[in-house]
């Protein structure tokens, strides 16, 4: 069936077992995030030491596309540089904007690569970018606090 | 003759296409907008290939017919309304209408019976369509007037048990809906327009959600202005109507300002053209406007109180039909009592954005999300919904669609 390739095995089994879906009481940024024409909602906390993103953790309300994608992104994303978490972060983006003309490195975006299917839906593509969108915002904020102490 | 909702799909081009790849078109989301019959367009189109030049001025042929097209559209909408043409006025949308309301009323001065003061009440409900609550909300910041609401039970009905609490003699104005675009509750004019009226406030109905599905007669009930969309009623984008009483039209400020609303213009100051014109400055959304007295005529042609008896009749089944399947919950009245064609629901775990993406896969179209209605959706409890809503060209067969989608639904997300 043609929703098979929006809904990839792996993104259900994110949905339905999400990874780090609770809130660590220790962050150096804390972000909130919704998708105002859905609903859908996030918080986000992230730490980052020593240049490495050594935590995410989330919670959120939203649709299989929206809670997956950021589920996969906190696996995908913990343990990273945050240079190449940016990295993956760009590359991820292009991806979803692509319209269905890019097939993604699967060796840097592993997971991720699932969410393909997404591209071709221009009105999920939304759904998919909310977790992202509020890892790039708390990563600005962490970094900006590290600058600061 | 009978009713024959295949009959009627014939007249709407876009059931001739198909979905997602070759799937018959299942539209369910008539309540965001409706589809368009070929009358309709070919009004729009008339227009601009045979009449179109600038209403109201130029001394030629083609401006004669423009104006003519419009002013007959106006005389449709009046009949269509039970009011008279001198109290329609166009807008661009239902949206416009209601925020030309709150800001006109917001600039009208001291003496003018629209003013408002610090501690006057604007009332509104919690199931007001963000169009009919945002205006209302900005308004009472800017005038220091104070916004009340009713409240909406857990069964989606108005409560209006505290009525003479809600409306007061403070009150000034109740902008109210008439037909929840989220829940399909309908709601108990007479006596809210009683009070209203008794504390000498006016009351304003958003009737983008019950002007297209049933009878609707502004001197039955008694209002004072109205509002609603054009293409929510088989009609074209980009023309809404506000109706309002001719002797309360005539003192309501103006919103927008330029052309052909004056009566009289000098380098320091100008004098405004009579209601409607006072409220329609700038060149019309002519062809739009021609294509709203089109949709209007072609509504009438079947008959209002037949496509609310057929809705109906689809809500009763739909409702029934739904609620057989497990997990399943309707948000909003599960009886036929004051209840229109917006069906509402949530399906356990499965987000609604899911679901309405997997129907969409079998060529069914319904809306997901809060709907323009955040502080319902909060209200109720829940993130956000499905909604299936009806019109005159849907069948039970469409219901029949939904139904087994929900279900398969639930399989492949369970």
């Amino acid at each position: 069936m043609e929703l098979d390739n929006l809904y990839q095995e792996v993104i259900l089994d994110h949905y339905k077992r999400p990874q780090n879906k609770k809130l660590l009481p220790t962050y150096d940024a804390q972000v909130h995030h919704v998708n105002p024409s859905c609903g859908d909602e996030i918080d986000l906390n992230l730490t980052i030491a020593d240049g490495v993103v050594s935590n995410i953790s989330w919670d959120g309300v939203g649709c299989s596309i929206s809670q997956a994608s950021v589920s996969i992104l906190s696996d995908l994303l913990i343990g990273k540089p945050i240079t190449q978490a940016y990295s993956i972060f760009d590359q991820f983006v292009a991806l979803m904007q692509s319209k269905g003309a890019v097939v993604g490195d699967e060796e840097v975006l592993e997971d991720a690569i699932a969410l393909a299917g997404v591209s071709k839906y221009p009105a999920r593509i939304k759904c998919a970018l909310l977790g992202w969108m509020a890892f790039k915002d708390a990563s600005v904020q962490a970094q900006a606090k590290s600058e600061l102490e | 003759m009978t009713f024959d909702p295949l009959a009627i799909r014939k007249d709407f081009p876009i059931f001739d296409r198909t979905i997602r790849d070759g799937k018959r078109l299942v539209y369910l989301d008539s309540g965001a907008t409706s589809q368009k019959p070929y009358a309709v367009i070919k009004a729009e189109s008339d227009f601009y290939s045979q009449h179109n030049a600038a209403a109201h001025r130029g001394a030629h042929q083609l401006a004669e017919e423009a104006t003519e097209a419009i002013e007959s559209a106006r005389t449709i909408v009046a009949d269509f309304l039970g009011g008279e043409s001198d109290e329609i006025v166009f807008t661009k949308s239902s949206t416009e209408a209601l925020n030309l309301l709150a800001y006109s009323i917001g600039h009208a001065p001291v003496g003018n019976l629209f003013h408002l003061k610090a501690g006057d009440e604007i009332v509104v409900s919690e199931m007001e369509h963000h169009a009919n609550l945002i205006p209302w909300q900005e308004l009472a910041k800017r005038s220091g007037a104070v916004l009340k609401w009713f409240e909406v039970d857990p069964d989606g009905r108005l409560d209006i048990s505290d009525i003479s609490k809600v409306i007061t003699a403070r009150t000034k104005v109740v902008a109210l809906t008439h037909q929840s675009n989220v829940l399909g509750t309908i709601n108990p004019l007479t006596e809210l327009v009683k009070r209203t009226h008794e504390v000498g406030a006016i009351f304003i109905l958003d009737a983008c959600q019950s002007v297209p599905h049933m009878p609707v007669n502004v001197k039955e009930l008694d209002i004072d202005f109205l509002a609603f969309s054009g293409h929510k009623t088989v009609g074209p984008t980009g023309v809404g109507v506000l109706w309002g009483r001719s002797n309360l039209l005539a003192q309501l400020p103006p919103f927008l300002f330029g052309g052909s609303m004056i009566e009289s213009v000098t380098m320091t100051d100008a004098t405004w053209a009579p209601a409607p014109r006072k409220f329609e400055p700038g060149v019309p959304n002519m062809a739009q406007i021609v294509g709203l007295g089109a949709a209007l005529n072609y509504l009438s042609s079947i008959g209002m109180a037949d496509i609310y008896s057929h809705e109906k009749d689809l809500t009763e089944y739909a409702i029934a039909k739904l609620q057989e399947i497990a997990e399943l919950k309707i948000v909003g009245p599960t009886d036929m009592f004051l209840r229109g064609g917006a069906v509402s629901f949530t399906l356990g775990q499965i987000h609604p954005h899911d679901l309405g993406q997997f129907l969409d896969n079998s060529g069914i179209a319904v809306r997901t999300g809060h709907h323009c209605a955040w502080p319902l959706t909060r209200k109720m409890g829940v993130a956000s919904t499905t909604r299936a809503s009806f019109y005159l060209y849907n069948t039970t067969e469409d219901i029949d669609a939904l139904v087994t989608g929900v279900k398969d639904a639930q399989k492949y997300f369970g």
